[in-house]
């Protein structure tokens, strides 16, 4: 059987596609910005002198990263549900990612404050630092310059799994795909095409990641290489 | 609605772990093969051919699985071959597979230093020899832990075989969601069956790389 692609029938639909692109950017940048919080302070939390604080960080990372993301939204979206607390998709989508997201950059961002050596922290401790000082210029500015590019490369993944939301009918591309394939009837092309973009934006987004690190990290600017 | 959960709904879960674990050994062996035969293209000696492979790989690791799947289960279908869910979910997660694995033994690979490939051509061995007698032996001990880790990935990644409709643990708890709507303990146990066939392997992988790396551990 011959079959004759007819991309041409999917023109009329370019609207809807940016807008589910730029949903899931959008999705991307908050999940980012709040995964990012939650996942540093896990990391010092498991670091931290309360072995229950450090026990349950350690719990949550392994949850999380030994269960599948679907499983999570399932869990949150319709179980929260059942408990009569009904959010809106929108939020609840980033809600998931953020739980998921802060646990894999826990893990990473971990793993970059266990290269500063200890008697970095003992000469600041010497030279009379506060807490709060040690852990943001002697501890954690190293280690996120250490780990920035699997730090990046997981929030680039997440980009990619956030496709997994339209499970929840989360109207993000992966969403959108759905609909416009149904209306059109052009599914195998549908999803060609939004593959495309999820390519373009994978690459849009590790060059937007590369100009933030560029401009965190001067020091990795002029040697071209992290300390 | 209605009825609570019983030894029956476990049983189901417990067969869609069966089916859990078939998929993933199924993309697991064919996304090895394939995985080793993008390492090769990877690591050629034809610049074309690296480049043809390394654009597949991007392209592979920069799509998310789901529209991949979607592609193949609708686009083999529209060309006329029927798969079944079970071939459709197996050879999506092949493709996927086989960009990762081939990727990272491509890195296990040229990390075994470059004298050796030089010592071998010195002893006369031909490129195949080795890459098979000299190279691989070496690469594959330090292949082991993020391969075992990357099977985690690849047991998560088969919960997304519930949408084109394969039967596996995630559908199986939607299924027995649909009729208890109890979805914290339903999905509660289907994260718990996912935990115990990933943690196992997590912690495995993780006392390899302990192992590989006693001789080069820093001083703490």
């Amino acid at each position: 059987m011959k079959y004759t692609f007819d991309f041409a029938s999917l023109q009329e639909y370019w609207p809807e596609f940016l807008r589910g692109a730029l949903m899931t950017l959008e999705m991307t940048a908050i999940a980012t910005v709040l995964g990012m919080v939650i996942g540093v302070l896990c990391a010092i939390g498991r670091r931290g002198k309360r072995p229950w604080l450090a026990a349950l960080c350690g719990a949550y990372v392994e949850v999380v990263r030994n269960t599948p993301y679907l499983i999570q939204i399932f869990f949150i979206f319709f179980g929260l549900a059942s408990a009569g607390l009904k959010l809106p998709i929108f939020a609840a989508a980033i809600l998931t990612m953020v739980f998921n997201v802060g646990a894999y950059t826990a893990e990473i961002v971990r793993a970059g404050m266990d290269t500063i050596h200890p008697g970095q922290i003992e000469a600041a401790e010497a030279l009379g630092l506060s807490v709060p000082q040690i852990y943001w210029d002697v501890i954690l500015r190293p280690a996120l310059e250490r780990v920035y590019p699997s730090l990046t490369g997981q929030f680039v993944l997440m980009m990619l799994s956030s496709s997994v939301t339209s499970q929840i009918s989360a109207e993000e591309l992966t969403g959108v795909a759905n609909s416009v394939q149904s209306e059109s009837f052009r599914s195998f092309e549908t999803f060609i095409v939004v593959a495309v973009l999820y390519f373009l934006m994978a690459m849009l987004l590790k060059f937007a990641f590369f100009l933030v690190g560029q401009a965190m990290f001067p020091r990795r600017r002029r040697l071209g290489t992290p300390l | 609605m209605g009825g609570s959960f019983t030894v029956n709904h476990f049983l189901y879960l417990l067969q869609g772990v069966g089916w859990t674990v078939v998929l993933s050994a199924l993309a697991f062996a064919l996304g090895g093969v394939a995985g080793f035969g993008v390492m090769l293209l990877r690591t050629a000696r034809s610049a074309l051919l690296r480049r043809i492979s390394f654009l597949y790989v991007q392209l592979i690791q920069g799509t998310p699985l789901l529209i991949l799947l979607f592609v193949v289960y609708f686009g083999l279908g529209v060309v006329g071959i029927e798969l079944p869910p079970l071939l459709a979910a197996g050879v999506s997660l092949m493709v996927y597979c086989s960009a990762f694995l081939g990727e990272i033994w491509r890195g296990c690979v040229e990390s075994v230093p470059r004298t050796q490939w030089e010592a071998s051509e010195g002893l006369a061995l031909t490129r195949w020899q080795t890459l098979v007698d000299v190279i691989l032996p070496q690469a594959a001990r330090i292949a082991t832990p993020p391969t075992v880790g990357f099977l985690v990935q690849v047991l998560k990644s088969t919960s997304l075989a519930s949408v084109v409709g394969f039967v596996e643990l995630t559908r199986a708890a939607q299924v027995v969601n649909n009729s208890l709507f109890t979805p914290f303990l339903v999905f509660g146990i289907a994260g718990v069956l996912y935990f115990a066939l990933c943690y196992p392997l997590s912690r495995w992988s993780r006392s390899l790389e302990r192992k590989l790396n006693v001789g080069r551990r820093q001083a703490a």
